[in-house]
């Protein structure tokens, strides 16, 4: 008949909006409708009908691997920049966002394995995640935190040291994997250096 | 360019091009590396030649290269056989840089028109008999040739990346500080904007206006005058910023031209300043719906030149992560189809919810959800954890399936849609083979052509799933067929996540910079919007001396004055949906 196939599809979009109501009401029973816990569950495969996420009052808890502009790990017991100043990362910035000043001797003017300055321009980082993956110290990382508003479009994010610098548990807390996969590198050059 | 020796290896002569050797003597010449060199005087009844008498009926990609040492301008045709699948003809025509000119393939194939007006465009190759060559992709006042090897933008440091000035002694200086407007801009001397008419812009009109002789409608009384409508660029249905100059008889088109360009970045400039692994996550901002896709024919093209392969796990990962990359982009297409044709935003929500739960699956793997920048030549970047194989496996054994039959149930038989659809924008499949259209688009018009069958790569040729087609080539086929594919995707996922075996990730040790043996290569896989295709010419440094992509929604625009005619403004939009456009590709 002309006007099944209409019907039928508008069975299919009351089947969505009835199914977003009753999936409210089952939560709303199990706590109240917007709780974080419910989060995931409610966006995960099995859940039904929609489900806003109230940001920024709620937010989606972020993966792991989840890369936003890099920072720089601190060992926050010694206060020692892990970053020798080699200047991989700058090399493979697709976008060339990363300058380093490295370090000198103040006395013989040769270089040492520092960095003097390090500045990451977050107008122009393209958030690849390169720079993290092909550092050998494990010392630039990339961040969780994506919420980088701010009221100048320039000068405030042009990130220095003292807006990069972040310690090492803040690392091993955003990232909780990756304690034992630097231990396990590290060991595998030390027994190359012996 | 490294210096042309002796040792730059001279192509053998497969059987084809040994037939064009002997059928054309002295003007066809075995070119370097691949293919062959055609003069430039036989290049029409060379090409008609290899069309009609090889088989060699879709000319898959056109581009130019710039030998700046050598003096000359290289224009490279890969053309395919439809029917029989299998490698491309490589065939190449040169021009001395000074002159610059060479015959259009356009009579042969009217799919090498955009092609060629890029070619023209950031080349600067005229191309003789070309039916309306203007610039493409740049505004029609820029000065210059924007790929040619000696121009240079005005934020321009160096030929090649990495910059010296960012280590060992890196002071952070703003590009736009160093220029003078302050901006990415440079005028040519004694320019002013008050008086600057662009030739080329009366052209655009000049080619749409015919002049009516006596009305036209048996009364010469009444005089009814054609209107010129400029849709776009920002309109809600072009999909960005894309604008269709129309001229219209009442409200029936009777002509129409494409323009582009208004997201145009040079994306192949980029590239060649960039190194290897630099354009890796360039590429997902491309067709950026489809990032991994795009980072597909990337990795596997550059691993052509470097010789390797990945390893049997990333083969798995990559063809899972494609065609995840497949189902999202062909649901956010029906979607937006819908959109175009009034039916709200319904359509497309339902298709955005599937699309972020594989979202979060390309963000646990990769870290991003759109820009993935997953893989890397030899294998892929990180591997996929337990948890990301169940979740894919719920997704792509539980839920999918059930979604795409409800996306059937809800819009297939829908009489609105139907009426609306069926012989709209209809591409017949001389017409589809002729404009060089691929993808979704070349299969709703009948041809069985895909690339994951007709010239396998990866790990293709070891799953099940069939080549879907459709018989008329209208808005409502190529519905049918990306609902299909989807179900076929979900076929080939559900193969590839019962087989993913476990072991590396990755071939050799992955560098910060590669060094790339010379040589040339063309890539290509079948992209959810059709053949995506890279070219990329090596010069054995760690930067591509020519990066060119072949973007497959940017050649499937050529016909869309010939779907559009006769049909009326409203259908037009349909029909611009129907194709499946992303800007970030067409625009580059």
């Amino acid at each position: 008949m002309y006007g099944n196939g209409l019907v039928n599809g508008l069975l299919v979009t009351l089947k969505h909006f009835v199914d977003t109501y009753v999936d409210d009401v089952r939560y709303l029973v199990k706590g109240g409708r917007y709780r974080q816990e419910h989060v995931m569950e409610r966006q995960a495969h099995k859940a039904v009908g929609i489900y806003t996420v109230q940001y920024p009052d709620e937010r989606l808890p972020v993966p792991e691997n989840f890369r936003y502009i890099p920072f720089l790990v601190v060992d926050e017991a010694t206060g020692e920049e892990r970053c020798t100043g080699c200047g991989i990362c700058a090399k493979v910035c697709p976008p060339q966002c990363i300058w380093i000043v490295r370090a000198k001797d103040p006395e013989t003017g040769r270089p040492k394995t520092k960095s003097a300055e390090f500045v990451i321009d977050a107008t122009i980082c393209m958030n690849c995640g390169l720079c993290a993956e092909f550092c050998p110290f494990d010392s630039i990382k990339m961040d969780h935190d994506y919420e980088l508003a701010a009221y100048d479009r320039f000068d405030a994010l042009v990130f220095a040291k003292d807006r990069l610098n972040k310690t090492d548990t803040y690392h091993y807390q955003i990232h909780p994997s990756a304690k034992a996969i630097e231990e396990q590198s590290r060991k595998k050059k030390g027994s190359k250096d012996e | 360019m490294a210096d042309k020796t002796a040792t730059t290896p001279v192509a053998e002569l497969t059987g084809e091009t040994q037939q064009l050797v002997e059928h054309f003597g002295e003007s066809v010449q075995p070119a370097e590396y691949e293919g062959v060199v055609i003069d430039a005087a036989k290049l029409v009844e060379a090409a008609t030649h290899i069309r009609d008498e090889l088989g060699y009926n879709y000319l898959s990609s056109l581009t130019a290269v710039d030998y700046l040492k050598e003096g000359y301008f290289e224009v490279v045709y890969h053309a395919y056989r439809l029917a029989e699948g299998g490698g491309p003809l490589v065939f190449k025509a040169r021009t001395p840089r000074d002159v610059a000119k060479l015959p259009s393939l356009t009579p042969v194939w009217r799919g090498a028109e955009l092609q060629e007006r890029e070619a023209w465009d950031l080349m600067g190759i005229s191309f003789e008999d070309h039916p309306d060559l203007r610039r493409i992709l740049l505004w029609e006042g820029f000065e210059g040739h924007p790929l040619r090897k000696d121009w240079k933008e005005p934020y321009y440091e160096a030929d090649a990346k990495p910059f010296k000035s960012r280590w060992p002694d890196g002071q952070h200086v703003r590009a736009e500080d160093r220029v003078e407007w302050h901006d990415n801009v440079q005028y040519p001397q004694g320019w002013n904007p008050e008086t600057f008419t662009p030739e080329t812009k009366t052209l655009l009109y000049k080619g749409l206006t015919s002049v009516p002789e006596s009305g036209g409608n048996g009364h010469d009384a009444i005089h009814t005058d054609e209107v010129i409508v400029s849709m776009g660029p920002q309109h809600p249905s072009t999909h960005g910023v894309f604008r269709m100059v129309v001229s219209l008889q009442g409200e029936t088109i009777v002509n129409l031209k494409p323009v582009i360009g208004y997201l145009h970045r040079n994306h192949e400039k980029i590239g060649e300043r960039n190194t290897y692994i630099q354009n890796m996550p360039f590429t997902d901002r491309l067709d950026y719906i489809a990032s991994m896709s795009n980072n597909f024919g990337y990795a596997i093209t550059v691993e052509k030149l470097m010789g390797i392969a990945p390893p049997e796990r990333a083969e798995y990962i990559r063809v899972i992560m494609a065609e995840f990359t497949r189902i999202i982009s062909h649901l956010v297409a029906i979607g937006f189809l819908f959109n175009d044709l009034g039916a709200y935003f319904t359509p497309a929500l339902y298709g955005l919810e599937e699309r972020e739960r594989i979202l979060d699956l390309f963000e646990m793997a990769s870290g991003s959800r759109m820009m993935c920048n997953y893989f890397r030549f030899g294998g892929v970047a990180k591997d996929v954890s337990e948890d990301f194989i169940r979740l894919a496996r719920e997704l792509a054994f539980e839920r999918l399936p059930g979604i795409i039959d409800e996306f059937e149930r809800y819009l297939n038989n829908n009489e609105i849609f139907r009426e609306r659809t069926i012989g709209v924008g209809v591409l017949s499949t001389e017409d589809a083979i002729r404009f060089s259209t691929s993808g979704p688009l070349l299969r709703a018009s009948n041809v069985p052509y895909d690339v994951r069958r007709a010239e396998p790569y990866s790990i293709y040729d070891r799953f099940d799933f069939d080549v879907v087609t459709r018989p008329t080539g209208d808005v409502y086929d190529r519905y049918i067929v990306r609902i299909e594919e989807v179900r076929q995707s979900v076929r080939i996922l559900q193969q590839a996540l019962d087989q993913i075996p476990e072991g590396e990730i990755q071939t050799g040790k992955k560098k910060y910079q590669d060094r790339v043996a010379a040589g040339q290569a063309y890539g290509r896989v079948e992209g959810p919007k059709g053949e995506l295709g890279f070219y990329v010419v090596s010069d054995g440094s760690i930067n591509p001396y020519r990066y060119h992509i072949r973007a497959p929604t940017f050649i499937n625009i050529t016909p869309l004055v010939e779907m559009c005619k006769g049909f009326k403004v409203a259908d037009v939009v349909v029909i611009l949906g129907s194709i499946d456009i992303v800007l970030g590709e067409v625009d580059r």
